[in-house]
């Protein structure tokens, strides 16, 4: 078909994935500056002001770095998940399972206030893990696909939080909407300044990528995650332990997730609410925030920053220039639409049908 | 009295599983020909909506349902091309297309929100049939045309699957590609035929919810509706007379859900179609293997001739 067949490119340059995931971006950027003509708003007006009011401004950008806060921690578990060809689309529903362990925490445990925090921190990791855990060991004893349960999963956390908020755990105060007490005032997360940047998480998620990347490229467990993902057969061969290898690491991984959903509540709500406002659809985009930063943990900063730019800049949109509240999720969209059309760019390269150096095991077919 | 509540408990079950059903057996032939689709809600929310504008723009509801039908073929032949050809990641381009679908569809329908649709179709009784006793009020008594429709496409699909040639086709493409390929059958087309049919079913079952069972536009109407019938195509054993049974059954939940409601939370009962289809996937890895279930075996698999 179309006279080309694909071959294999063994190793693409670092060049090379930089180049395309950059031609992704713009190519989303572009569509959507043709959305924003279309919908009456000049696109270079358009991403001037976006740009003025996120970056350029304080306030703005502070908004920026908050909500990069959780894509960072679920994208560092998801790339990290990765390595090891363990595909979490669960990190919404770990996001969630954290946010519950903190409430129950804050809410209902008498721990000191000095202890509240760390308490609800570890709570939360411990609530995410265990949402992992379950696909992690259905893959690896029964080769159950982790997708689907991962996706599964989502949703169960999901009715779990509004089943809580309009169950046993709504609010006595609450009229109308359905959400939880407010936690007790040392339960709630500092921020910095006047801004509602909730430093501990953002410390936490910084540090997790920096430790990761470390583990990842100057330990032994690091050479075998890396090998469990490049090459299993070798890695079987040389006797990495695939069962506890991958159940830690997916552990880690959305026990991240889970402190993501920590500092959702903690920092910004002080309480349990409904599911779609506790995230974003972090745990989705945090999926774009991985593949973007094509398995380096170091690289989610960069990516998470970025998609949180999106997420802010979906405000703005709104306030400012009018457009309808579902722009982010179309530039979600359209971003890991080119960025999965471009992946094959980089794993095969395009040759004329008849011509090139294999033509003869080609033939031979 | 109780036959009553079982027949009615029934009737409002298939209301609800209608656009289950029918996503689920596009889902059903994608994944028989070894395509996973996770855009499933992404095409249903598109259906819904384009069949919206349609039949609101042309005043005839069955335009509507084209224009559904149409936007999810069209996207479904994307989702071939990402998949097939491109040999793209299959669930990173569903989940693409689900995010995707679902923020553009807002955009859409912007202007249409919280209008409702002036010609609806409306739900009838199907004449001998519904005079039946207890089947005739369970399944053929005021339901929407799409109702009955869908299930006797589930019979068809049933028939064409199992008992057709190019039933045996697709589901060899799902199987072993290999093997099909050396047969002279085209994995490529059977692929793209039958994940564009998956988008196309799925865009009904998205019309079905703005034009018969809630004739309006709301933003994220479908309300996860996809990834239900994604579980539905996975609990049924890819089997489409299966899938309606089981449709029937999670818009059972559904259904007591609101009547039980005092008694016990509708959000756990809503949940049970998830951890279903958790347990069924646990089922499927515990018996005699996939092939005894009939998971296809190079589900999620790209193909390429001569190379593994």
């Amino acid at each position: 078909m179309l006279g080309v067949r694909f071959e294999r490119r063994p190793d693409p340059s670092p060049l090379l994935v930089f180049a395309v995931s950059l031609a992704a971006i713009l190519a989303a950027l572009l569509v959507t500056g043709v959305l924003f003509a279309l919908q009456g708003v000049d696109p270079v007006a358009g991403f001037a002001t976006i740009l003025q009011r996120t970056i350029l401004d304080p306030r703005g950008s502070s908004e920026v770095v908050r909500k990069s806060i959780p894509l960072l921690l679920a994208g560092v578990g998801i790339v990290l998940a990765l390595r090891a060809r363990f595909w979490n689309i669960g990190a919404e529903g770990q996001i969630l399972a954290g946010a519950v362990a903190a409430s129950g925490v804050a809410l209902f445990l008498p721990v000191p206030p000095a202890l509240m925090v760390p308490t609800m921190f570890l709570a939360g990791f411990i609530a995410g893990a265990a949402w992992g855990f379950l696909p992690a060991i259905l893959k690896v004893r029964l080769g159950v696909n982790e997708i689907i349960t991962t996706l599964m999963l989502n949703y169960v956390a999901l009715y779990i939080v509004r089943w809580l908020i309009n169950g046993p755990w709504r609010g006595d105060s609450v009229t109308g909407f359905s959400y939880s007490d407010r936690f007790p005032e040392y339960a709630w997360l500092p921020t910095i300044g006047t801004t509602r940047l909730h430093w501990p998480t953002l410390l936490i998620g910084l540090v997790l990528a920096l430790l990761l990347a470390f583990v990842l490229f100057r330990t032994r467990l690091g050479f075998e995650i890396r090998m469990m993902g490049e090459s299993p057969e070798a890695a079987r061969y040389a006797g990495v332990d695939f069962f506890w290898t991958t159940i830690a690491l997916v552990c880690v991984a959305a026990g991240a997730a889970g402190i993501a959903g920590v500092g959702e509540v903690a920092g910004i709500h002080q309480r349990l609410l409904e599911p779609t406002s506790i995230s974003l659809g972090y745990g989705y985009t945090a999926i774009i925030v991985a593949l973007l930063a094509r398995g380096n943990p170091l690289a989610t900063i960069v990516t998470a920053l970025f998609m949180g730019l999106v997420f802010a800049s979906g405000d703005i949109m709104k306030v400012s220039l009018r457009l309808p509240s579902q722009m982010p999720s179309v530039i979600n969209g359209l971003v890991l639409l080119f960025l999965v059309c471009s992946e094959p760019l980089l794993r095969y390269r395009l040759v004329r049908r008849g011509g090139g150096p294999k033509r003869r095991v080609a033939k031979a077919n | 009295m109780e036959i009553e509540l079982l027949t009615g408990t029934t009737a409002r079950a298939l209301a609800f599983s209608t656009p289950l059903i029918w996503a689920a057996m596009g889902e059903i032939f994608a994944e028989r020909s070894g395509v996973v689709n996770l855009g499933v809600e992404g095409m249903m929310i598109l259906g819904a909506v384009t069949g919206f504008i349609a039949a609101q723009s042309s005043g005839d509801p069955w335009l509507g349902l084209l224009a559904a039908a149409m936007t999810g073929g069209v996207v479904g032949l994307f989702h071939a091309f990402a998949a097939v050809t491109l040999r793209a990641n299959q669930y990173v381009s569903g989940l693409a297309i689900t995010i995707f679908g679902l923020g553009l569809s807002g955009l859409l329908g912007r202007k249409w929100v919280g209008r409702p649709l002036f010609d609806s179709m409306e739900p009838f009784d199907l004449p001998l049939l519904s005079d039946i006793p207890i089947i005739g009020p369970a399944l053929f008594t005021d339901q929407h045309a799409l109702a009955y429709l869908a299930l006797l496409v589930s019979v068809l699909l049933w028939f064409v699957l199992h008992h057709t040639r190019a039933g045996l086709v697709i589901r060899t493409v799902g199987e072993s590609p290999a093997a099909a390929d050396t047969a002279g059958r085209s994995v490529t087309l059977t692929r793209y035929l039958s994940v564009g049919f998956g988008g196309v079913m799925a865009g009904i079952g998205g019309a079905y919810l703005s034009l018969a069972y809630r004739p309006s536009w709301g933003e994220g109407m479908t309300n996860g509706m996809g990834w239900i019938a994604l579980a539905l195509a996975i609990f049924a054993l890819w089997d489409p007379l299966r899938a309606v049974g089981a449709g029937l059954l999670f818009g059972a939940f559904f259904t007591l859900s609101f009547r039980l409601q005092d008694r016990f939370p509708p959000e756990l009962l809503t949940l049970l179609p998830y951890v279903f289809t958790i347990l069924a996937l646990i089922l499927t890895a515990l018996g005699r293997g996939k092939r005894a279930f009939g998971a296809p075996e190079a589900l999620g698999q790209a193909y390429s001739r001569g190379e593994r």
